[in-house]
């Protein structure tokens, strides 16, 4: 560390969105440095369901073009496997998981309905009780583990850097720039900052002025022992999502969040809740054969949320060379693309292959000030804070 | 002011009350366990005392929750016996049914959960338990946790073989179940902990042929030693294990004199023996308090990874205390059980106090643990060194994942990736961190080492002697691998026992359920207001 005075690029935050665009810098011989406060992946990268199936999303293109090439791409075992299945218990389900089909049919991607019987033939540890369910000629699914390890050591390849356990505390400016990131173990001088800290991205930014609407939540997943491989293990519906593993375990999360107030020092804790038992019960149900499987683990994940659920990848408009990316809740599976997109902001000032109007910064210009109050996004501490006051 | 109601899709208001609730709960009942929750009732406390002894056959056999390496009778099949057995081991069981102690065995705690950062829709600190294929939550106002030891694993070629058991399975099937398979073992490490078990074993009729030490001379006490040797065992200090062997069991296994890094320094021998017995490092069993968010930390007088109590074995987790084995061993403890009985007593006079009932009298303190006698670092880690390292780089150090010593030090892809060929998939650990110690989490992701149905019992504090050799630093710079509920496999069938808050059923569906997250991006309106987004279709990712 010691040695790092300086480096073109320093990226903030060794999650999916860091990682991915120091690669796509290192690759273009860019001299990079991501700093991550704790070891890569500490936060919701490491912790996710790897889905990659993001259809809404001016990036799905990108993401669907790039996730069949990532092993050849990084040299490295991501564990991607295409296509996706969603089974519906109710009717109500069957129309929801539905509306999918429109926004990849306007993109050009195929999916097929399934009736009860084609459903179960597909997916054979599902049972009795579904009513249908879709198969998606998109998508699909990786290990968030070995992707990350993959751009890690694929960035490094490149020649590009990257420090753990080392915070970064603050910036130095001049001139309407960000001259240099100090960090707990001294200061690196830059040309470009991006801001990828996930969940602290807000924090960061506010020490440059920037206001970045952000709330944070707390999600969680269990998984079970391997069993033996389903034809596509990208199975979800029921309220959940998640996989089969390529070894085989069943991966799944979903149910309630818990809005949290980042502390003000440190990772934020994760600890897991009794949640576990029904996220249990839907995997039971979603996938009957496999009931006798034995859950081995659960973990909990906090996760970056904007207000309408979309990006943030954008130029802050003072200092003129800081990038800001947050991914709310989806940047797993957008990781090759956000990375790319990100690359091209710092090097091109735009993005070559999107339209990333819909990430900007500036569509939360008019938002409400109270917006976490009128969309409920409060922590207990916060609610029970405002009953008080309210007395 | 706005009028603020909960996200309808988060956990606010949806806490289920538990199934039934207590002053006290304790988890565990040996010797520590049963003081505790004896003493609370008396002083007028509602106590549930949890165990999971007698645990079923299939449990066993998934090495849970100890290392049993298929070295139990036929006899564990019988469930109601094996019951009998279990409390006629201990008389204390039934001073504490006397005591009104509502004490429940074949019952295994899973989880722990309290309030606290990152947390807080609880309805308070609650127990997760599972009996007879269903699971339930216990509200507790207090838990005193009393998980006991387990054993440290010990790879070498031949370890899988049935027969090859850790000393505290040993001890346990011999003592609580009287079903030990193995008739004459070959003992494997000298702390005293280890010697006064083996000792345990013999008394119970096991034949206890040879003790190897690779250390130089036995660690432990040489009083124990001495009575062991008196009693016809061959002391082999300065030697290792390199193989077990057998056909479907052990029959013989081959130690080895070795030098100080733990090469061989002499001729090979054979000894005959049906069981080989794990006993290089006795571990408190932390898992329920590290799930729960208990502070942890390495102390070597007090046998490595172990909760940080207060004077009155009170975790960092108010609530929560931890007494008995699982808070620290040390020679004095594993030799004298009053020890730990007045630990628990000690908790349980600060729960009756802090409940605010009246306390017995206080009594005479006892010692703490004192210089330990080895470094526990650095003689787990030679052992690693002597058996692991030397006896064969590719043998399997991970039994539920097929993971090899080799494959965790090179941080190689599972095989079932194939990807072994690709040259580059050849990266080192140092390549991993670059500073600080290699972690252990990062590495049993990356391996899977560790991940399998008997949740690293075997084989995780092997891995993080393998990082502290890889890395070169001393075994407690490596971080305590995390542990996560539930902490015993259970089925999906019997986790999902667990009820759901009928508000919740309806809120599953589409991640965080934002209106417009899933709306096409050319759908999407160039400015956000929440005002503006109320109503629309739901979609779904
Ligand atoms: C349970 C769960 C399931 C999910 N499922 C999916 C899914 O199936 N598909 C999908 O696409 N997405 C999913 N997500 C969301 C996805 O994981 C995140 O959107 C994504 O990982 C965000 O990546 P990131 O790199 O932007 O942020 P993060 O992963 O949060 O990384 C930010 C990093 O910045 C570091 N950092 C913070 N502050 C500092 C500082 N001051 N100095 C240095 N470093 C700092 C943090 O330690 C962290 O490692 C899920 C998330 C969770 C928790």
């Amino acid at each position: 560390m010691e040695d790092i005075r300086k480096a073109a690029v320093v990226i903030i935050g060794g999650g999916v969105t860091g990682l991915s665009a120091g690669w796509w810098l290192a690759r273009d011989g860019i001299d990079v440095v991501v700093v991550e406060k704790g070891t890569l992946g500490a936060e919701a990268s490491g912790r996710n369901g790897g889905g990659c199936s993001h259809h809404h999303s001016p990036l799905f293109r990108e993401e669907q073009r790039l996730w069949p090439m990532m092993d050849e791409l990084l040299g490295y075992p991501t564990e991607f496997r295409p296509n996706r299945v969603r089974l519906a218990r109710s009717d109500e389900q069957m129309v929801l998981y539905g509306r999918a089909l429109t926004n990849a049919a306007a993109q050009g991607f195929r999916s097929e309905v399934l009736d009860a019987k084609q459903a179960q033939e597909l997916v054979p540890l599902a049972g009795e009780g579904i009513v249908g369910g879709y198969y998606y000629a998109f998508g699909g699914h990786a290990n968030p583990h070995r992707t990350l390890q993959g751009y890690a050591w694929a960035m490094q390849d490149h020649g590009g850097t990257l420090l753990q356990n080392c915070a970064v505390t603050g910036f130095r400016r001049a001139g309407g720039r960000v001259v240099a990131v100090e960090t707990e173990r001294g200061a690196i001088a830059c040309d470009h900052v991006v801001i990828a800290a996930g969940p602290h991205t807000g924090r960061l930014a506010a020490l440059l002025g920037a206001d970045i609407p952000l709330a944070v939540a707390r999600a969680e997943m269990i998984v079970t022992e391997a069993l033996p491989l389903m034809p596509l293990g990208g199975v979800d519906g029921n309220g959940l999502y998640g996989r089969q593993t390529l070894r085989g375990n069943l991966a799944y999360g979903g149910g309630p969040h818990e809005w949290l107030d980042l502390p003000h020092e440190g990772a934020p804790p994760k600890p897991s809740t009794p949640l576990a038992g029904n996220i249990a019960r839907r995997v039971a149900e979603l996938l009957p054969k496999a009931a006798h499987a034995r859950v081995i683990r659960s973990w909990a994940g906090v996760i970056e949320n904007t207000p309408d659920g979309r990006p943030i990848i954008d130029r802050l408009p003072e200092p003129d060379n800081v990038i800001v990316a947050t991914l709310s809740s989806v940047g797993f599976g957008l990781s090759p693309a956000s990375g790319r997109a990100i690359r091209d902001l710092v090097v091109d000032r735009a993005c070559s292959f999107a339209d990333l109007s819909t990430f900007r910064l500036d569509r939360f210009a008019a938002l409400e000030p109270d917006w976490r109050e009128r969309l409920g996004w409060l922590s207990a501490e916060a609610f029970a804070h405002r009953q008080g006051s309210a007395v | 002011m706005t009028e603020v109601r909960p996200d309808p899709k988060s956990v606010a208001g949806k806490a289920v009350p538990p199934a039934e609730t207590a002053d006290l709960v304790v988890i565990g009942a040996g010797p520590a366990g049963l003081a505790a929750a004896i003493e609370a009732a008396r002083a007028g406390l509602g106590v549930i005392l949890v165990d999971e002894h007698p645990v079923g056959i299939e449990v066993m056999g998934d090495e849970v929750p100890l290392h049993f390496g298929q070295a139990m009778t036929g006899a564990v099949r019988n469930r109601n016996a094996m019951m009998e057995a279990v409390l006629a081991a201990a008389p204390e069981i039934e001073a504490a049914v006397e005591a009104g102690v509502d004490v429940r065995l074949g019952t295994a705690a899973w989880g722990l959960y309290a309030n606290g950062p990152g947390l807080a829709w609880l309805p308070g600190t609650l127990v997760g338990v599972a009996a007879d294929g269903v699971a339930h939550l216990i509200g507790a106002r207090r838990v005193i946790v009393a998980a006991g030891r387990r054993d440290m694993g010990l790879a070498f070629p031949g370890w899988d073989l049935p027969g090859v058991v850790g000393a505290t399975a040993a001890v346990t099937l011999a003592r609580r179940y009287q079903a030990l398979a193995p008739r004459r073992v070959v003992w494997l490490g000298s702390t005293s902990e280890a010697l006064a078990a083996a000792l345990d074993l013999k008394a119970a009729g096991v034949e206890i042929a040879a003790l190897v030490e690779c250390a130089a001379a036995p660690v432990g006490a040489p009083d124990l030693v001495a009575a062991l040797a008196a009693g016809g065992t061959e002391i082999l200090a300065g030697h290792a294990v390199r193989r077990a062997e057998g056909a479907d069991r052990v029959a013989s296994v081959t130690v080895v004199p070795v030098d100080a890094a733990g090469a061989d320094a002499g001729p090979a021998r054979s000894i005959a023996c049906d069981g080989v017995v794990l006993a290089v490092a006795a571990v408190p069993v932390v898992d329920l308090l590290d799930a729960a968010g208990c502070r942890i930390g390495f102390d070597p007088a007090r046998g490595g990874h172990v909760p940080v109590v207060d004077g009155d074995q009170r975790t960092s987790i108010a609530d929560i205390h931890a007494v008995g084995d699982c808070a620290g061993l040390w020679p004095a403890k594993a030799r004298d059980p009053e020890i730990a009985r007045a630990e628990g007593r000690r908790a349980a006079r600060a729960v009756v106090a802090s409940l605010g009932g009246a306390a017995g009298p206080e009594a005479a303190p006892t010692d703490g643990p004192g210089q330990p006698e080895v470094d526990p670092s650095a003689y787990r880690t030679a052992w690693v060194a002597a058996s692991v390292v030397h006896a064969a780089r590719d043998c399997t150090v991970c039994q539920c994942e097929e993971v090899t010593a080799r494959e965790i030090l090179e941080v190689r892809p599972p095989r079932y990736l194939d990807a072994a060929h690709d040259a580059r998939n050849d990266r080192s650990l140092a390549s991993l961190l670059g500073e600080g110690p290699p972690d252990p989490d990062q590495v049993k992701r990356l391996t899977r080492a560790g991940m399998g149905p008997c949740q690293g019992r075997r084989c995780r504090e092997q891995v993080a002697a393998l990082l502290a050799i890889g890395g070169a630093v001393p075994l407690d710079r490596i971080r305590l691998a995390s542990h996560r509920a539930p902490v015993r496999p259970l089925s999906l069938a019997v986790l999902g026992s667990l009820p759901e808050h009928p508000d919740q059923a309806a809120h599953w569906d589409s991640w965080f359920g934002m209106k417009g997250q899933w709306r096409p991006f050319w759908e999407v309106p160039p400015q956000f207001r929440v005002g503006d987004d109320a109503d629309g279709p739901q979609v779904s990712e």
